[in-house]
């Protein structure tokens, strides 16, 4: 496997074979077997999951990381070793310790030796919020500019996005498998660029350039033709390949797949990346840049290969972002299908009925506390006029609450199957049973100063 | 002018951002940009938009990547787990952006190369 001290590459290639949580398996599994690179990287981990994961930890001291990573180890390890690959992955959640005792479990069943595994920790301060607070952090909600305490005893997790110089740390360190927690997505990319090219906290525009390269792959075949207008264009989507930066030591990178796979990598797939969640574009805000997507040029350089290059940024702020999750309340979700003739016209019928029924039994809700979907006769696209969808020849009735009474909520529940046999005519698609409250996480978006938080990296073999 | 759907001269991608939603619209050509540069306000996507988002509209223009950006600002029913909408996260919204309908000079329309499958 690769050594420990800094490399003098001029040419690093990174792929990221994990969008988000839930991403299929077949990303790594299809990277190692479809072409070379130097590093593979894995998101795992979105708001909500932070919350999950905290859940998870409360119940099991060993529990609250992604053991979707675990498995991916399990199948993967042998190859990711024989191919010299190194892995930084997010997998961590709020228990990052606990993850890498399962890898180096997993390692060991599976007889690798020599591994190193680094966890990133730092993050996580669910832990620390009240000395946080009481030493004058007020944690705001970015938002709305409330106050943490207002919801200060539902709160469930509280993580800092971390920024990607403890993930170069870690790999300085000789690891070849790196374990976060929270960061940006984009920092799990520029970790390696930042190792490997010597990058310094202040070369804002080289910092910028990895940070506009993490955030086109960080969803994966979303920049190779996933998700893209144009899909009739898009060759052989059932095996699209997953991005590939090659990164040079200038800041100029390529965003590329491997030859053979399916989707392509055009300007035009990429710039649907670089708008996604994008916000002011002259503005991306960072734990280690500011970056300016509108600096970077982007042109066609062979086929499946776009350059990018100019990139520009500036410093960050001093604070970094936090990502407060909170209990806020219930909600359940059901839906029936409603057949033709006159599908829309009982399915209002329906939804009518629900609504009096729950009432007659002292139930009311709110219309902010409620929602009915006629899906097939224009949700998605709701108020824009569309032709021929005036007697579809079914709909499906989606009908939802929410507040902050469980009982409440799971009552709606009940109320949604009955239709079957005291509705109109044509009530099925009941299968999954009656719809059951599940909690409401909500975000709370906040800064911290940068000061208060400390990042710590260690090795194990 | 021929009237045609704004995915004739643009592409576009949604998510989510908060509350709200980020659409991004890319222009086809230059021509295109620069006539969405003048046409595509915030009033009007506030307007079209007006069944999906009840809050302000916003627009970032980023004229070297052909991109107008759009936040609507109360799209999503709630943020989070907090929504009850099938599409809680606004991947459908530059889709419906797209629909919308747009009086286009036919010298745009020229330099501006469809698409396949749409006319």
């Amino acid at each position: 496997m690769k050594t420990a001290a800094q490399s003098t590459k001029q040419h690093v290639t990174i792929a990221n074979g994990q969008g988000f949580w839930g991403d299929s398996m077949l990303g790594p599994v299809r990277l190692l077997a479809e072409g070379p690179l130097d590093y593979l990287t894995l998101d795992y981990l979105a708001e909500v999951t932070m919350s999950i994961l905290q859940k998870q930890r409360a119940r099991r001291a060993d529990a609250g990381y992604a053991t979707d990573f675990v498995r991916m180890i399990d199948r993967l390890a042998g190859q990711i070793v024989a191919k010299n690959v190194r892995v930084v992955a997010n997998a961590g959640g709020v228990n990052p310790m606990a993850c890498k005792d399962a890898v180096l479990a997993s390692l060991r069943r599976q007889g690798i030796q020599g591994c190193k595994v680094a966890v990133v920790e730092g993050d996580d301060i669910f832990g620390r919020l009240d000395e946080l607070l009481s030493s004058g952090e007020e944690l705001r909600n970015m938002d709305t500019g409330a106050l943490l305490a207002s919801v200060r005893p539902r709160v469930s997790s509280a993580n800092v996005y971390l920024g990607a110089f403890p993930i170069a740390e870690a790999l300085s360190q000789g690891a070849h498998i790196v374990i976060t927690g929270r960061g940006t997505d984009p920092g799990l990319v520029l970790g390696p660029m930042i190792h490997e090219f010597g990058w310094k906290p202040e070369q804002y525009d080289l910092l910028a350039a990895g940070t506009i390269a993490g955030h086109i792959v960080e969803c994966g075949a979303q920049c190779t033709g996933g998700n893209y207008t144009d899909w009739r264009e898009v060759p052989n989507m059932a095996m699209l390949g997953y991005p590939l930066i090659e990164m040079q030591a200038g800041g100029e990178f390529t965003i590329t797949k491997h030859e053979g796979t399916g989707g392509m990598v055009t300007v035009d797939s990429v710039r649907h990346q670089l708008v996604y969640e994008m916000g002011d574009p002259m503005r991306y805000l960072g734990p280690d840049c500011c970056a300016d997507f509108s600096s970077a040029r982007l042109e066609q350089a062979g086929k499946d290969r776009v350059l990018v290059r100019g990139c520009k940024g500036w410093a960050p702020t001093p604070t970094y972002k936090v990502s407060i999750s909170y209990e806020d309340g219930f909600k359940a979700v059901g839906q029936l299908t409603i057949s033709g003739p006159d599908a829309l016209a009982k399915a209002r019928l329906c939804a009518q009925i629900v609504w009096q029924r729950l009432a007659y039994d002292g139930c009311k809700f709110a219309p902010e506390e409620r929602i009915e979907e006629y899906l097939g006769a224009n949700v998605c696209h709701a108020g824009i006029a569309l032709p021929g969808n005036a007697d579809p020849a079914e709909v499906v009735l989606r009908l939802g609450v929410k507040g902050q009474d469980e009982n409440k909520v799971d009552r709606f529940g009940f109320e949604l199957v009955p239709l079957v046999t005291s509705g109109p005519p044509g009530v099925t698609g009941f299968a999954g049973g009656r719809p059951k409250a599940s909690e409401i996480i909500g975000f709370w978006p906040a800064l911290v100063n940068k000061q208060r938080i400390h990042t710590k990296v260690s090795v194990f073999s | 002018m021929p009237r045609v759907a704004l995915s004739r001269i643009a592409s576009a991608r949604s998510g989510d951002k908060g509350e709200g939603s980020n659409v991004g619209v890319m222009a086809r050509s230059k021509a295109a940009y620069d006539f969405l540069q003048r046409t595509l306000t915030t009033e009007l996507v506030a307007e079209h938009m007006h069944g999906i988002n009840s809050g302000a509209v916003k627009r970032y223009e980023a004229e070297s990547l052909g991109v107008l950006n759009f936040i609507l600002s109360d799209s999503l029913g709630g943020g989070g787990s907090a929504s009850l909408r099938t599409d809680a996260q606004g991947k459908t919204h530059g889709l419906a952006l797209l629909r919308l309908e747009l009086d286009v000079p036919q010298a745009v329309l020229d330099l501006t190369p469809a698409p396949k499958g749409v006319a």
